[in-house]
């Protein structure tokens, strides 16, 4: 009863909660805002046009804006098989670790989290000479990016992975489906995945917004993706530059809100009965 | 379901160690077919990693598990063709209670139309038509796990393991899922081994009883037997309850409380011991030794009544019919039965 007191005091007002996002929102919405004006300007004459806009589209200026359009493919590729990579590294690695050799799992954790502590720019100067040996194998096609980025994106995946992982009973499920006459890999893919699905889907997500955001790496090794195409357009066409920079932000949002709803989406609920046996 | 056949099982001298801990201490255990085996005994006597070796999710160290005298013991857990059912609610939580069911029937190959008609038969079994679409969480404790023992026996095992299946149940819930349990395993003559702690559930549903302590069988033996013979001071004292009381041993008898009586071991050696005297072998009588009553329980269909003896330290538990109804503070007096006790060392 104390605790419910003292708590709904220190808690604050309806009015002061709604004042608090208010300026939080209006403090990220000025840049945004001025964003999308830039964008319907229409020069330095005055006047607002949507003509930038329709000009992106416009299969006219599609040699004009190539090079915005390969960066966008490329950062296409890149998440795609970033993904794969989280889902094929670094998810049965999760599991195996959990089930057969869970005194690893704080080595495992470290390991996924140091990433975040170490600047981009740090990262390059350690990845450079090994994308010498990746180019030499691999070739130097965009997508081999998708090594570096497999380990930025490490401590988001490994966070959201975990916590679905720490959340259900792992060991137990997998011994019931192996004492009903599951192999390892049945019991992978029947029990396992499907019980890590929001897991799984939260870790693709996020690693889709970081590398879709992901300008240094690319940048300092060459590559051409989403945003060094930003940067090289702005050169050009500053209005496009933004409106591309505007569009990558809204669909990072739109998979934000997605991750989100899985998140919160359960199996389908139904009434108990109340029956108790 | 048809009856599954049971088989015999048969433990040899299995050891199991954990960091250099022995669990499993050259345990050796043989089942006969279709029988009900309570493997019971203190926490971390080894019961549940005796279990989860004869089901293979432990490997052993040495020794060999067979099943109808074929040798088990490097068979992975997939292909032991055994049905468990486990301590925390197990069901999987994205499929409903008759894909849950139907689980290991589709490991088998088992077709669509005769799984559905299996699983809903199996829920059917354990009292539960109509849940087939139920998931998991809209499915109360003991309702999760009849639908984890529908699971395990649609499967038609040959070995039925309950890891401790009803120690997370409410106390009247567990009470009729046993009863149900013994009644299904009764039907379908299958071997089955039940883990507990709860000593009142193995007597109560077990054809034998393994009492453990430290990786070992201290004594298997009808649940009567247990109770009326024990063999070792630790099953003496582990099963049922009993007033500990100093006595002394002489010639193969024991005397306690001023009384000689008979010894369940004959051949203890002479000297201070322990006496376990039981509550039913102590009575209220009309005349005896004089003592003071401190407390007594109603226990449904007989009473319990704890006497402080007229030496002001002693303490005796006497069981009794409900008609006495002694309060606190009444002068009673009591009598031994004569019934023959366990001692243990002081």
């Amino acid at each position: 009863m104390t605790a419910t007191v003292s708590r709904a005091n220190i808690a604050p007002s309806k009015l002061v909660r709604r004042l608090i996002l208010g300026i939080v929102g209006f403090l990220f919405a000025i840049p945004i805002l001025a964003m999308i004006e830039f964008t319907l300007r229409k020069g330095l004459a005055g006047g607002y046009t949507l003509a930038h806009w329709t000009g992106l589209f416009d299969p006219a200026n599609a040699s004009r804006y190539d090079v915005v359009y390969t960066g966008m493919a490329n950062s296409l590729v890149l998440a795609v098989v970033t993904v794969a990579i989280v889902l094929v590294v670094l998810l049965p690695t999760m599991v195996l670790v959990q089930l057969k050799f869970p005194a690893l799992r704080r080595t495992l954790e470290f390991i996924c989290i140091i990433p975040i502590t170490v600047p981009a720019i740090v990262l390059v100067v350690g990845l450079a000479p090994v994308y010498s040996v990746v180019a030499r194998i691999f070739g130097s096609s965009v997508w081999t990016l998708a090594f570096a980025y497999g380990i930025t994106v490490l401590p988001y995946a490994y966070r959201t992975i975990q916590s679905n992982l720490g959340a259900i009973d792992v060991n137990t499920l997998s011994e019931a489906a192996r004492s009903l006459g599951a192999s390892w890999m049945s019991v992978f893919w029947r029990v396992l995945i499907p019980n890590l699905r929001r897991g799984i889907m939260a870790a693709s997500f996020i690693s889709v917004a970081v590398v879709l955001g992901e300008f240094t790496i690319a940048s300092l090794l060459s590559r051409q993706n989403l945003q060094t195409a930003i940067l090289l357009m702005s050169q050009s066409d500053p209005y496009v530059a933004v409106i591309v920079a505007l569009l990558a932000l809204a669909f990072v949002f739109v998979l934000l809100l997605v991750i989100g709803l899985v998140g919160s989406a359960g199996r389908p609920q139904r009434k108990k009965n109340g029956v108790k046996s | 379901m048809s009856p599954p056949q049971g088989v015999a099982v048969e433990l040899s001298s299995i050891t199991k160690t954990y960091g250099g801990q022995p669990a499993l201490n050259a345990l050796t255990l043989s089942v006969e077919p279709g029988e009900f085996v309570a493997l019971l005994g203190p926490s971390g006597c080894g019961k549940t990693t005796a279990l989860r070796s004869i089901a293979g999710l432990e490997t052993i160290d040495s020794g060999t598990i067979s099943i109808n005298g074929e040798d088990v013991t490097d068979q992975p857990t997939n292909k032991r063709d055994m049905g468990m059912v486990f301590q925390s609610y197990s069901l999987f939580p994205h499929l409903t209670a008759g894909k849950n069911v139907e689980f290991g029937l589709r490991m088998r190959k088992v077709g669509a139309e005769e799984r559905q008609k299996r699983a809903a038969d199996a829920l059917s079994m354990v009292g539960l038509d109509g849940y087939l679409d139920r998931y998991a969480h809209e499915l109360s404790g003991g309702q999760q796990q009849r639908v984890a023992l529908a699971r395990a026996l649609v499967t038609e095992p040959r070995v039925l393991l309950l890891d401790e299946p009803l120690s997370a149940l409410d106390a009247k819930v567990r009470v009729q899922l046993r009863e149900e349990i013994r009644r299904i395993q009764t039907k379908l003559g299958i071997t089955t081994f039940f883990v507990t702690h709860d000593q009142e559930e193995a007597l109560a549903v077990a054809d034998r009883v393994a009492v453990m302590q430290s990786g070992n069988i201290e004594q298997i033996g009808t649940p009567e037997d247990l109770y009326r013979h024990p063999q070792t001071p630790f099953v003496a004292e582990f099963i049922g309850l009993s007033n500990r009381l100093e006595g002394v041993v002489t010639a193969g008898e024991v005397t306690v409380l001023g009384h000689t009586l008979p010894l369940l071991l004959a051949h203890t050696s002479d000297g201070p011991v322990r006496v376990l005297l039981r509550p039913e072998d102590v009575e209220l009588a009309e005349s005896g030794m004089p003592g003071t009553v401190i407390s007594s329980s109603f226990l449904g269909s007989l009473r319990r009544t704890n006497v402080l003896l007229a030496d002001e330290k002693t303490i005796i538990a006497v069981q009794h019919s409900v008609r006495d109804d002694p309060r606190p503070g009444a002068k009673v007096f009591l009598a031994l039965t004569g019934a023959a006790v366990s001692v243990a060392p002081l």
